[in-house]
């Protein structure tokens, strides 16, 4: 009886959670047809992205159910990811600083 | 006996692992693709509808929830409900394939093609092609593992957990779709 009480609450915590994420997905759409810069669309939607994969990750893949899991994935990941970022100055001054840009 | 890592089975870990090395993997594919994306001047954007990609996030996001039935439904000890469950995230699978390449034909049919393309610099069709085929890849390989776990599970060689870690890979795959989409489809919707 416990665990179906538990499983019933479980589930509407993934549909909430669902339709949490479709909110999301459906608000990156929205940007898409803003009036604004590539640069402003990118961060809005990269925010937003981040803020959906938190949630999958947290309450889909049960991260928030084990703390020190969470911590390793979390740290991990965010140093690789952003071990990977080195490269943007090299990429803006393609784009601005050589003979060719412009 | 020692307590294992962070008090979690060794295949999930192993799994999370797997996951960490991936989400690297895609990291690196769209980091070069923002790179060479903010280094070309006039990047192609050929996308006129976003119909199908909406079409094809719901369907994935979708998956993920029945997937998440199937499992809770196998931890309840209902196999025939959890089977069902997983089948039908294996469907949805299957469809988000089926509309991925329908979406792939009608680029090929504009003339895009991994070299060559009609809209500029080459480079897109090559990124364009790649991160998506590196996706659909894992999705494909996901709708494999889904049909092989459940089937065993159905028959009681594998058991809730195998379910469980299966799921974890799906979500990936879900998750993953989540910066595509903004970063391959809607940055490059003409207006």
């Amino acid at each position: 009886m416990a665990t179906e009480a538990h499983k019933s609450s479980g589930m509407g915590k993934d549909l909430i959670v669902y339709f949490c994420m479709l909110a999301l997905a459906g608000i990156q759409f929205f940007i898409a047809y803003q009036n604004i810069s590539a640069t402003q669309m990118f961060e809005r939607m990269l925010i937003v992205a981040i803020v959906e994969g938190g949630l999958a990750l947290l309450f889909f893949m049960h991260l928030s159910e084990n703390r020190g899991l969470r911590w390793f994935v979390i740290i991990f990941t965010v140093a690789v990811i952003f071990g990977m970022q080195y490269g943007w100055t090299d990429s803006f001054r393609l784009s601005n600083g050589v003979p060719w840009a412009h | 006996m020692a307590e294992p890592a962070f008090s979690v089975p060794a295949k999930k870990m192993a799994m999370w692992l797997f996951i960490i090395a991936d989400s690297a993997t895609f990291a690196g594919c769209l980091v070069a693709y923002g790179f060479i994306r903010n280094a070309t001047p006039n990047w192609p954007r050929p996308f006129h509808s976003i119909t199908n990609v909406a079409a094809m996030t719901v369907i994935l996001l979708t998956s993920s929830l029945t997937m998440l039935i199937g499992v809770r439904s196998a931890q309840m000890a209902d196999k025939a409900k959890a089977f069902r469950w997983v089948m039908i995230t294996a469907v949805l699978g299957v469809l988000f394939a089926v509309l991925h390449i329908r979406e792939w034909m009608g680029m090929i049919g504009e003339g895009a093609t991994l070299f060559h393309n009609p809209w500029g610099t080459p480079l897109f069709g090559s990124l364009f092609f790649s991160v998506t085929g590196l996706h659909l890849l894992h999705v494909t390989g996901g709708v494999i593992a889904l049909i092989a776990v459940g089937v065993r599970y159905q028959g009681g060689r594998y058991n809730a957990d195998d379910l469980e870690i299966t799921g974890l890979y799906w979500h990936f795959v879900d998750l993953v779709w989540m910066f595509v989409v903004p970063l391959v489809y809607l940055l490059n919707l003409a207006h």
